[in-house]
């Protein structure tokens, strides 16, 4: 483990001063993804600046019933905001299903966001890796990737991600809050942070250095029906194979607004924007549901040993649905 | 307060409060912090190690690798002799140790070691057609490499039905809590090490072999162990590095593995491929057996997984085969895991059994006991108690078997699909020379020393309640001593014999003593009274071991393939246990590692890099406490099951083997789907 240097920031202004001109500065939230690549070897940062104290450590829900999360709430706080349990049902459900209490205790709403990829490869520093070392190859495409994405992947990297919470704020279509250097704000929407890999899957968001998450805009939600379901490996404390948050309204047995979000499979959260398109107005069985999800999955990727998550998605997806309505 | 009472342990307030030591956390002086390097290719040589940017820190006290490492001698195996060529056998292997002030500079250093190698290709994939398989003479635990009576290939061919199926366990690892620990100290010739192990009698004999001085003087301190489950039986890698980096430093050193490290510097168990062939009549007599297990060693040490062991003394049959395989591959030695042999083989064979009732169209409780033999099937021996028939019938009635409908796939509410299934457990029931001391103190205390250890099973309290019954003492003047190599010759825990080993000795000691005191005409004379006891491994004259079975209901998610065990309910006959309320955790503890077997636990290999892929607790899945439901386990005690000197047969073990067969046996009931491949994961029940 590199020594590195550690700062506390007491506002926002000096966080961006003190990470200024620092090409190997972090920002830390809760240290629970952060300290462990640090400890292997995988990050090596130069100076460490802590914004875990920084003010956006509130839940504001909003007369028009739309909610501003704070980029440094902590998880067990969030899981346990009765607004968002009652309104956005889909997001305490993916929160809750992330992680062990101890973790969320200490993790942050913005350090979920940017956790990285638990890809095996990227966790070890004896592999090659394309996103931990540009150009030294991927282990995982040739070797295990069983967990890893089936969809917008490229021949560089097969990285999933890997967090619940991002899935529920897509469905939602979460607005992530940015505070840029110079104290701007930028507003990305949740499906545009995170960045395909590409050629270039070590540039893993569109933020820029210095670049601070500051919080997470809820919209009023589309349909008060929604739901998360993660499957996975054991009945706790497992990254999802797939996951899907969905939100649904339904107008005299059709399909009037349907929100759908998956997990486990992409190098970000995935929205089914074909599969939601398929959907509205019609009043779908599940063998509908399943053929609409394919629609979203043309472009999939599989490999050997992932192919089963494009049958399970369409599964789940009509499993979920069946549940809703 | 005597044996068999359910007390609560003596270490347990010393544990919960942090008082207790582990062997990480004894104070000593000026110590320095080792740090392992591990080799990044899977079979080659190490060409060239350039330890210049590691020593450029300061902190860094020194480098070790195959150059100027303390050659060893010829004692211990060969993956304890640690930097002694520059031959690497397998990724993980050690192949430099960086010694520094403080864990973060060794740890840094040890990534600033630059290593080039010379690669060659490796094989590391468990292959059934393999040309250069072995075919060992002898098993683990003194099994034999093949056993075989009668004609099992005729019988096969004139078999009403045949069973004939292949199923496979992947290599696992043992994951205790706390990770191989040592602390290494030379003074002069005499060696002193807190060790985190399974035996400190058998960790001194190896340190004093590997190190070519008698042992001893060698001390090896173990008081508390953070569990072992076979990971900790010898002296790692590390432990040894550890002696190393204090010789040639003269301070005392310090290691502790990583969660990472321990995948490839402590053992797992081997990958195991169980053909296995029963034939019938069509009233569910078995004519006969045939169990061929594959499993693999390294290239430097062989270790024959007794993966068949449990099939010679299951099920009456006149024909009766089992051979073993080995495979040769650039992977770490494998080594004893949670009851091996056992545990695989017998979700091989009672996986099959299942199999078997379907296609004769018998009930599966029925079909074992229509083959409940008189004798060992294998040897012929008679048995030193079995109760399988009661364990299995007591355990039908508790579950409610009777009622069951053997149709799968037939049991829908919602989107669960219910089903149950059930299977046969057996461990052998071993004792191990051991000795002890018992001591008399003029003020009426006494002192009982046993080079035993406690890997938190319960075994200290075990035996001082041992003690205290065979001394007929007040409690409060006898204390137990454990966990010193110094307290004299003893077995290490494993095989579920430590307790019987060393509790046999601990009363022999015990009643020796109080037969002394009263020659003394029960006067402690002025500078005390001590004798020592011993036992010896009881001749092998009756089949020795414990039985059970295991009734599981689970439900499987209908549309996505996860499963939920339910219920776990087993019934076990071990006859007297020493403390009921550690010996029921033991087996309850037992049937968490089998719901772990069977649905999560699998070390995966990388094909081509020869890597253990998810060498960490988030990606190497255990059972958590929501994946533990309606486990319930019984006892039977049985006068015939007391065949040792302690007491009754060992319960460490019992628990594991065979739930992961009743879990499969109950998802095949509720999907139709029969994985023979573990863990059962959910596309595997989705058939993909």
């Amino acid at each position: 483990m590199r020594a590195f240097r550690y700062a506390r920031a007491t506002d926002p202004g000096e966080a961006a001063a003190l990470v200024a001109g620092v090409p190997d500065a972090v920002y830390l939230g809760g240290g629970t993804n952060l300290v462990d690549l640090m400890k292997l070897g995988v990050l090596r940062p130069g100076l460490v600046v802590d914004v875990s104290g920084l003010p956006y450590d509130t839940v504001a829900h909003r007369p028009d019933g739309g909610v501003l999360i704070g980029g440094a709430v902590r998880g067990r706080r969030l899981g346990l905001d009765e607004g968002i349990r009652s309104r956005f049902p889909a997001l305490t459900r993916a929160l809750l299903s992330g992680a062990s209490a101890q973790i969320r205790t200490q993790a942050t709403v913005a350090g979920n966001l940017l956790q990285r990829t638990r890809c095996p490869y990227f966790q070890d520093t004896g592999t090659p890796c394309n996103r931990r070392s540009p150009g030294s190859g991927c282990a995982a495409i040739p070797g295990v990737h069983r967990d890893l994405a089936v969809i917008g992947t490229s021949d560089a990297c097969v990285a999933s991600h890997p967090s619940d919470l991002a899935v529920a704020l897509a469905a939602y279509d979460a607005v992530v809050e940015v505070r840029r250097p110079d104290g701007e704000q930028r507003l990305v929407p949740i499906h545009e942070l995170h960045r395909l890999p590409g050629d270039t899957p070590w540039i893993e968001t569109v933020l820029e250095p210095g670049d601070l998450i500051t919080g997470v805009h809820l919209p009023p939600p589309a349909a008060p029906s929604a739901t998360y379901r993660k499957v996975r490996d054991r009945w706790s404390y497992a990254f999802a194979v797939v996951s899907v948050a969905a939100v649904l309204r339904v107008e005299a047995g059709r399909v009037g607004d349907v929100r759908i979000a998956l997990g486990g499979v992409a190098p970000r959260p995935w929205r089914l924007w074909a599969t939601e398109r398929a959907l509205v107005g019609t009043d779908p069985g599940d063998d509908d549901v399943r053929a609409a999800t394919r629609l979203a999955f043309a472009d999939a990727r599989p490999l050997p040993g992932n192919a089963f998550k494009l049958d399970l998605a369409a599964d789940l997806v009509a499993a979920v649905l069946r549940e809703l309505r | 307060m005597s044996a068999g009472t359910g007390l609560s342990r003596l270490e347990g307030r010393d544990k919960v409060t942090g008082a207790a030591l582990y062997a990480y956390e004894y104070p000593v002086e000026d110590p320095l912090y080792v740090w392992p390097v591990g080799a990044t290719v899977a079979n080659g040589s190490v060409v060239e190690v350039d330890p210049a940017a590691a020593l450029a820190d300061p902190e860094v006290v020194a480098v070790l690798d195959h150059t100027n490492a303390p050659r060893l001698g010829q004692g211990g195996i060969a993956d304890q002799h640690v930097l002694q060529s520059p031959d690497v056998a397998y990724r993980g292997q050690i192949v430099a140790g960086v010694v520094a002030t403080t864990p973060e500079a060794a740890r840094e250093g040890a990534e600033q070691m630059l290593v080039r190698y010379v690669e060659r290709p490796a094989k590391v994939v468990l292959d059934p057609s393999d040309p250069s398989l072995e075919e060992p003479t002898a098993a683990f635990g003194g099994h034999p490499g093949s056993d075989a009576k009668g004609d099992v290939d005729a019988a096969l061919a004139a078999a009403d039905v045949v069973v004939d199926r292949v199923y496979t366990t992947p290599t696992e690892h043992h994951n205790p809590m706390e990770t191989v620990a040592t602390i290494a100290q030379w003074s002069g010739d005499r060696l002193l090490v807190y060790d985190s192990n399974q035996g400190p009698w058998t960790a001194a004999v190896a340190f004093g072999a590997l190190w070519d001085i008698p042992p001893e003087r060698v001390e090896v301190v173990t008081e508390h162990v953070g569990g072992g489950f076979g990971a900790k039986v010898r002296p790692t890698p590390g432990a040894v590095l550890a002696t190393m980096a204090a010789r040639v430093t003269g301070r005392p050193c310090k290691l502790m593995l990583t969660r990472q490290q321990m995948f490839t510097m402590s053992p797992g168990r081997s990958a195991t491929r169980s053909r296995i062939r029963l034939g019938a009549r069509h009233d569910g007599t078995l004519t006969a057996v045939d169990h061929d297990a594959l499993q693999y060693s390294s290239v430097i040490h062989e270790y024959v997984e007794h993966t068949g062991a449990a099939t010679r003394t299951m099920y009456a049959t006149d024909n009766l085969r089992i051979t073993h395989r080995l495979a040769r591959l650039n992977l770490p030695t494998p080594r004893v895991m949670r009851a091996p042999g056992h545990a695989p083989g017998m979700f091989a064979l009672e996986s099959a059994m299942d199999e078997l009732a379907y296609a004769l169209d018998l009930d599966p409780l029925a079909l074992r006991l229509a083959n409940e033999p008189a004798v060992e099937p294998a040897g012929g021996l008679p048995f030193a108690g079995r109760h399988l028939v009661e364990c299995l019938t007591v355990g039908a009635e508790r579950f409610g078997w009777a009622t069951r409908d053997p149709t799968p796939g037939m049991r829908r509410h919602g989107r669960w699909l219910f089903g149950t299934g059930l299977a046969a457990s057996t461990y052998p029931a071993l004792q191990r020379a051991a000795t002890a001391t018992a001591r008399a103190e003029p003020d009426g205390g006494f002192h009982v020393w046993v080079g035993a250890v406690d890997l938190g099973t319960g075994a200290r309290t075990a035996l001082w309640q041992l003690a205290v019954e065979a001394l007929d003492a007040p409690p409060s003047r006898v204390s137990i001593h454990i966990g010193h190599s110094s307290h004299g010759q003893a077995p290490l825990a494993g095989g579920s014999s430590g307790t019987a080993s060393w509790g046999g000795a601990v009363r022999a000691a015990c009643t020796a003593l109080r037969e002394r005191l009263a020659e003394h005409g029960g006067v402690v004379p002025a500078d005390g009274l001590a004798v020592t006891g011993s036992t010896e491994p009881p001749p092998p004259d009756r089949s020795r071991h414990s039985y059970g079975a295991h009734f599981c209901a689970v439900r499987v998610d209908a549309d996505t393939g996860q499963v939920r065990v339910d219920r776990l309910l087993g019934v076990f006959a071990h006859g007297r246990p020493l403390n009921a309320r550690t010996a029921h955790s033991q087996l309850l503890g037992g049937m968490v590692m089998g719901v772990s077997m069977a649905l999560h636990e699998q070390t995966v290999v990388d094909p081509r890099l020869g890597m253990f892929v998810n060498h960490d607790l988030a990606q190497y899945h255990v059972a958590t406490n929501a994946d533990i439901r309606g486990l319930e386990a019984h006892s039977l005690e049985r006068a015939d099951d007391d065949v040792t000197l302690a007491g009754g047969k060992g319960v460490g073990e019992l628990g594991i083997v065979g739930a992961a067969a009743a879990i499969a046996n109950a998802v095949h009931h509720a999907t139709g789907v029969r994985v023979r491949d573990l863990p059962i994961t959910l596309e595997r029940v989705r058939g993909q």
